[in-house]
């Protein structure tokens, strides 16, 4: 409702007006969008540094995960009962990064919100590489990884792990496709700028795209049909997520909230994690002109909607469990409240509430620089979230006897900044490869965009008392 | 008990609290029976442990009317397992016998067991087993080593079963009672573990499952396990 409200708004006439004699005046030979085209084929000394240091760390990661390979898992913090922590929780956490991207973008473009030209194409880079991370924690989190086949030759549907592997696989190949689609033009558009070895592979992934009316109405299509299968795919996806927990007997795993707890989460922190990407892309390679403060100031009320959503969720879910008191639910409740996690419990409610709201709440704050802030903070909180979910319900058994404190060793730390490391440079190198702004579509918005929206306000409005309908032009 | 094949067994186990000690025969009895290498003491602090049959301490009541029991604990084998549900690749099943077993050689180590176990009663290979000394030279032949990586836990000494199986077939018999025991209930001084067949209704396990002082862990999950204890205080 609010994407509807904030869209007739976007391409007010004196914005769309000064943004293409901006594009105009600076348009060498012709070409209005280079600052898109300029960080593929070039690249600044910066953007190796950065990229050396994030595959160190990378590397760093391997490293830690060859060492777990080599000895076992005991290398871990893990324990019983503790028997899952970071991998889990980093699992359940880029799963839900991942819903950045497709799931933002589809429901833009299915609302036609005009502001989304700009950011549909760094959000479903997002979710298609961050989906990796996700299942990879999994297999980071396998005792026995060289019986990954296992799953396929022995699979048993009664296991929500299994879902898991479906709804997951399914996610990664829609996804992929979804991001594919929108990206043929522009490729296309590269194809015609570039020679040798870059032209072949263009030439190859343009699959014969020349731009032609019958070409365009197919991709329109193939892009809404699209938009509209990963819907329901990526709320599937984090609703399994949630069922591997909620569907074993464990106190305050156990909750049938779960799904949609899990779903508005992922949203969530996906907002948060895309909005720092396009803060990261504006700043680095000068698209200040493409990623508005009102592209920012958008995403921030998406994410101040989220937020109010998160706090909702959260609080009816400690409430009901603090009302029915049962001693094994409580001794997990108190333990984040007030126990062992309550700092990360606490931190969590800072991160994910009482700062973005603050922030987001008032429009002055709400700025290219505090959604930047307080999308940090969600991303923080959101980590914690799941942190809080996945280890005080397993520390905290039902029969006594069995109590060990777990807290993750060098190798778990490692294996993570390895994984947000890698995630990093996979993202900038597909900035080297592809256009991160999408021109073909922010072209379109300038060419026909502007009109279709006059004309689409204009059907709203009741006939009587204006143009006459019909003769508008 | 409905999927169970007629005329097959239902091994149980009844702990007879006021007669348990707490020596820990049954804990040391296991552990070599079954090839577990005994735990560092840095590894048992850190909850490393692995112990088919535990003796855990329940505290009950508060200071001054505080009371400690000792509970021998082996896994439960629920005939209505959590772990068996979530489990992705078949790794742990129920046979004919009620028995909860592990496959060694499938498990995929991914711990779902684990967590939805609600007794916590699985156990997992952290690393590769290692025994002291010269310890690693007299394991049993009849219990397959777990490599690293792979889920286990207590199996009624499951090829005690086979093996009294097959002498009874050979000598075209059923199984007599105390012929299948685990190396627990064997080795256990006082007879506090008795173990047979639930559905023999002259079985001593039978008769003292049905007694009033018999209880089950955390029976209101309706996990329906076949380990029985005894309430203390009778004798």
């Amino acid at each position: 409702m609010s994407v509807r409200a904030q869209e007739l708004e976007a391409p007010s006439p004196r914005e769309a007006s000064g943004r293409s004699e901006a594009a105009e005046a600076g348009a060498p030979d012709g070409f209005r969008d280079e600052a898109l085209i300029a960080p593929v084929l070039t690249s600044t000394w910066r953007f190796w540094v950065m990229g050396a240091v994030l595959a160190a760390v990378a590397l760093w990661g391997v490293n830690a995960y060859l060492v777990q390979f080599r000895w076992g898992l005991g290398v871990t913090g893990l324990n019983r009962p503790a028997y899952w922590g970071v991998y889990i929780t980093n699992f359940v956490f880029f799963i839900g990064i991942s819903h950045a991207g497709t799931l933002i973008s589809a429901i833009l473009r299915l609302a036609r919100a005009e502001w989304r030209r700009a950011i549909t194409r760094s959000a479903e880079v997002i979710t298609v590489l961050v989906i990796f991370f996700g299942i990879g924690s999994i297999l980071i989190d396998m005792g026995r990884p060289d019986r990954l086949l296992n799953i396929l030759k022995h699979g048993r549907f009664q296991s929500p792990l299994l879902w898991d592997v479906v709804s997951v696989s399914t996610y990664l190949t829609g996804s992929t496709i979804y991001l594919f689609l929108p990206l043929i033009p522009d490729i296309a558009i590269l194809r015609d700028r570039t020679t040798g070895v870059r032209h072949r592979l263009y030439r190859l992934l343009a699959l014969g795209w020349t731009g032609t009316p019958r070409q365009h109405r197919a991709l329109e299509i193939l892009i809404s049909i699209m938009a509209v299968v990963v819907i329901p795919i990526a709320v599937s996806v984090h609703t399994v997520v949630s069922f591997v927990f909620a569907m074993t007997i464990q106190p305050m795993w156990h909750s049938a909230i779960f799904g949609p707890y899990f779903v508005a989460g992922a949203i969530f922190s996906g907002i948060a994690a895309l909005i720092l990407a396009m803060a990261l892309i504006r700043s680095v390679y000068g698209l200040h002109d493409y990623l508005k403060p009102i592209h920012f100031n958008y995403l921030g009320v998406l994410l101040l909607v989220m937020t109010l959503l998160w706090f909702y969720f959260t609080f009816s879910e400690y409430l009901v469990t603090f009302y029915g008191s049962e001693p094994v639910h409580m001794a997990v409740w108190w333990a984040k409240i007030a126990g062992p996690f309550a700092p990360a419990f606490w931190t969590m409610v800072a991160c994910c509430f009482v700062i973005p709201l603050v922030i987001l709440a008032n429009r002055r704050t709400r700025t290219v620089a505090g959604t930047v802030v307080a999308s940090l903070a969600v991303t923080v909180g959101m980590w914690l979230e799941r942190w809080t979910i996945v280890v005080p319900s397993l520390s905290n058994p039902r029969l006594p006897g069995v109590a060990a404190h777990y807290f993750p060793t060098w190798v778990e730390w490692s294996i993570f900044a390895g994984a947000a490391s890698m995630f990093a440079l996979l993202y900038m190198g597909f900035t080297k490869v592809f256009p991160i702004v999408s021109i073909w579509e922010i072209r379109e918005g300038r060419d026909a965009a502007v009109r279709e929206v006059v004309e689409r306000v204009r059907s709203y409005l009741p006939s009587g008392g204006g143009p006459v309908e019909g003769r508008a032009p | 008990m409905s999927e169970r094949a007629k005329g097959s067994q239902r091994w149980g186990m009844v702990v007879d609290l006021d007669r348990c000690t707490g020596c820990q025969a049954c804990v040391t009895a296991c552990q070599v029976e079954n090839n577990i290498p005994p735990p560092s003491p840095e590894a048992a602090a850190r909850g490393r442990a692995i112990r088919w049959m535990d003796l855990v301490p329940y505290q009950e009541g508060e200071y001054p009317h505080l009371k400690l029991r000792l509970v021998p604990r082996p896994c439960m084998q629920c005939d209505n397992p959590p772990c068996i549900k979530v489990c992705p690749v078949g790794a742990t099943t129920k046979g004919e016998d009620g028995i909860v077993a592990q496959i060694y050689a499938r498990c995929i180590g991914c711990r779902y067991c684990t967590t939805a176990c609600p007794y916590t009663l699985r156990y997992f290979n952290w690393y590769e087993p290692r025994w002291p000394g010269d310890l690693g030279q007299a394991l049993n032949p009849d219990v397959s080593i777990r490599p690293k990586g792979v889920v286990e836990k207590c199996t009624f000494c499951h090829h005690r079963l086979q093996k009294a199986r097959d002498r009874a077939a050979a000598e075209g018999r059923p199984i007599l009672e105390g012929e299948y025991l685990p190396a627990c209930a064997e080795a256990c001084p006082t007879r506090a573990i008795a173990f047979g067949d639930l559905d023999d209704p002259g079985s001593e396990v039978a008769r003292e499952a049905r007694s009033p002082r018999a209880f089950r862990l955390l029976e209101d999950l309706g996990t329906e396990p076949k380990v029985y204890y005894l309430r203390e205080g009778e004798a």
